[in-house]
């Protein structure tokens, strides 16, 4: 069993409280925001400009709060912000690395910097590359790197010190789509195997929701919704029925086998409730004998969450 | 990425409880990479050619001089006159280690990554100027030095060595001050511009805009605006502090400072004080961007 590395293991990994932060007064980065998540993987989706980056600012100790309380590991950042930052691991959204040292180096430097002794910095820093993917290229300068090897290099720079918590800037950022999901792998075996709690930050609900056991949705400054994935998805999560013809057809024999249709155009939702909603609608489609266009599950996007929370609210 | 299985055994992930070093050990750290910056140690080649220019000229000059001193005694330049006379070599050494030390990191991005770990924005700042200092102070410190050997070895007597190492010790005290205040301008300016090339030019220029002010002073009909003409130039200014505590008797002399030698002091400690303050402030708002 991995312990947290620490003699208190926190209930609550991240808690806000009325959060609140304005710029000059005017410009309102989050307002009121209340959350509070226990340690995991934790989604944090909103559109760009909704205020994740301020959020994960004032969660390192970088940004005063305008208003209201926030803890991170049990520390209060705007108290001790140095306690916070010795055992939080930020990878930030943009270019980052320095393009004339090469992987190794970097990673090890800041590994000092987090305070490891100048052996152990070297030893993790070749660690968290490895577990990163990066073998013998990390001799080599980050300049020359791939988009996909940088953002290994930024995500292994944030886990050299071990920390409690990773915050992920939109890790997949720049990735091509194989180049994502080999990203999501990672952070997902860091989150479960390396026992280390992370906060993916990312605009694309579709793309977190797969590693996350938490989602945090803002929207201006505002909370969405905070819930575990399972409470989320099992009331959204549909399957699209697209035929080639005899639509009307197969959306009776649908509702004739009790599955609650929804018509989208030529295509039919059918709300996922379990392993077997699949074969039903595979049944019905080889019993009427229809040319099958596409079946598969729909991907969420922050707008879905947002009309499910007004619906809910109505 | 191919690694054959059978050889390498994949431990997992290692948690670490280990020791966690505090501040003054990341200062140092961080301090000893800036240091190994200034002079392209750990970099590419080209990082290297131009500091090893500069501790080149520096080192040539300083042998000449001890050359002359072993050979014939002759004086050419005393300790204090070193930095002096090699006052431009110094803005170029600057110019081009400041923005090495800061410009990069702006340029890079890199400085989230500095501010998301326990070092404190004001210390990041500190580390790289105390740097950027010990370079200056060891190559013309270390020029003085070369100057004293050849010198320990053309006087008779040991007291008259004893002499020539206080006068040493002393020069390395002015060559510090010469290094504080050039580098503390040089840093600062570095800490607002992003590109090197842009940074190295302002830094030049900050140092020579001045010099048609002195110039200008040194033509009115005025013994006091003359006296007071080298206060206006950082360069001309630590050489005013110098006149001041090495020449205090040499007030005739045609650049000389009169009675102002402890305004001069003054403005130097106040400039120095208003880059620093500016330098931090600096750095606490880039840690907040």
């Amino acid at each position: 069993m991995v312990t947290l590395g620490h003699t208190l293991c926190p209930v609550t990994l991240i808690a806000t409280e009325s959060l609140t932060k304005t710029y000059g007064g005017r410009v309102t980065a989050l307002s009121d925001l209340t959350v509070s998540v226990e340690p995991g993987i934790i989604g944090l989706v909103g559109a760009n400009g909704a205020g994740k980056s301020t959020l994960i600012k004032i969660l390192l100790g970088l940004l005063p709060p305008t208003s209201g309380r926030v803890q991170v590991l049990g520390l209060d950042p705007t108290v001790d912000p140095m306690g916070v930052r010795a055992r939080v691991g930020y990878m930030p959204e943009h270019d980052c690395l320095p393009p004339d040292l090469s992987a190794a180096e970097l990673v090890t430097h800041l590994g000092r910097i987090s305070g490891l002794p100048k052996t152990t910095a070297r030893e993790r820093a070749s660690e968290a590359l490895r577990h990163v993917g990066l073998y013998e290229e990390r001799y080599r300068q980050v300049g020359g790197y791939s988009t996909g090897m940088k953002q290994r290099v930024k995500l292994a720079q944030a886990l050299v010190h071990d920390p409690d918590l990773l915050l992920l800037d939109e890790p997949t950022n720049g990735l091509d789509p194989a180049g994502r999901d080999a990203m999501l792998a990672l952070v997902q075996r860091i989150g479960t195997e390396f026992g280390i709690s992370v906060v993916v930050c990312s605009h694309l609900l579709g793309e977190v929701e797969r590693i996350c056991d938490h989602l945090i949705a803002i929207d201006g400054g505002k909370l969405l919704r905070s819930d575990n994935v399972s409470a989320m998805t099992t009331s959204t999560d549909v399957l699209v029925v697209e035929v080639s013809e005899g639509g009307d057809e197969l959306e009776r024999r649908l509702l004739e086998m009790r599955l609650p249709v929804t018509k989208d155009g030529h295509a039919l939702l059918v709300p996922l409730e379990d392993d077997q909603t699949y074969d039903r609608i595979l049944t019905a489609v080889a019993d009427l004998d229809l040319p099958l266009h596409r079946l598969d599950q729909r991907r969420h996007r922050v707008a879905e969450l947002f009309a499910d929370r007004e619906a809910a609210h109505v | 990425m191919s690694s054959p299985a059978g050889v390498i055994h994949d431990i997992g992930y290692q948690r670490y409880a280990g020791e966690r070093l505090g501040r003054r050990e990341v200062f140092l750290s961080l301090y000893t990479q800036s240091l190994r910056t200034v002079f392209g140690l750990g970099r590419n080649f080209k990082a290297k050619i131009f500091p090893w220019f500069v501790v080149g000229v520096a080192a040539i000059v300083a042998i000449v001089v001890m050359a002359i001193r072993a050979q014939t005694g002759e004086v050419v330049i005393k300790y204090a006159d070193y930095p002096q006379v090699l006052t431009l070599l110094m803005i170029l050494f600057v110019a081009i280690a400041a923005p090495e030390l800061v410009s990069r990191d702006l340029h890079s991005g890199v400085l989230p990554l500095y501010f998301s770990r326990p070092l404190r924005p004001g210390d990041y700042a500190l580390a790289k100027l105390a740097a950027l200092v010990s370079g200056i102070v060891l190559v013309w410190g270390g020029g003085q030095i070369l100057i004293f050997i050849g010198a320990a070895f053309s006087v008779k007597g040991f007291s008259n060595v004893m002499n020539e190492l206080a006068d040493t010790g002393l020069a390395l005290i002015y060559t510090a001050l010469y290094a504080v205040v050039f580098g503390s301008i040089a840093l600062l300016i570095a800490s607002l511009l992003k590109r090197r090339a842009v940074a190295a030019a302002a830094i030049v220029g900050a140092f020579i805009v001045t010099t048609p002010i002195v110039a200008v002073l040194f033509i009115l009909p005025s013994e006091t605006a003359h006296q007071l003409a080298q206060i206006v130039n950082p360069a001309s200014l630590v050489g005013g502090v110098g006149d001041w505590l090495f020449e205090p008797s040499n007030s005739s002399e045609e650049l000389g400072i009169g009675p102002f030698g402890p305004l001069y002091a003054l403005v130097a400690v106040c400039l120095v004080a208003l880059c620093v303050t500016l330098l931090l402030g600096r750095y606490r708002k880039v840690s907040k961007s």
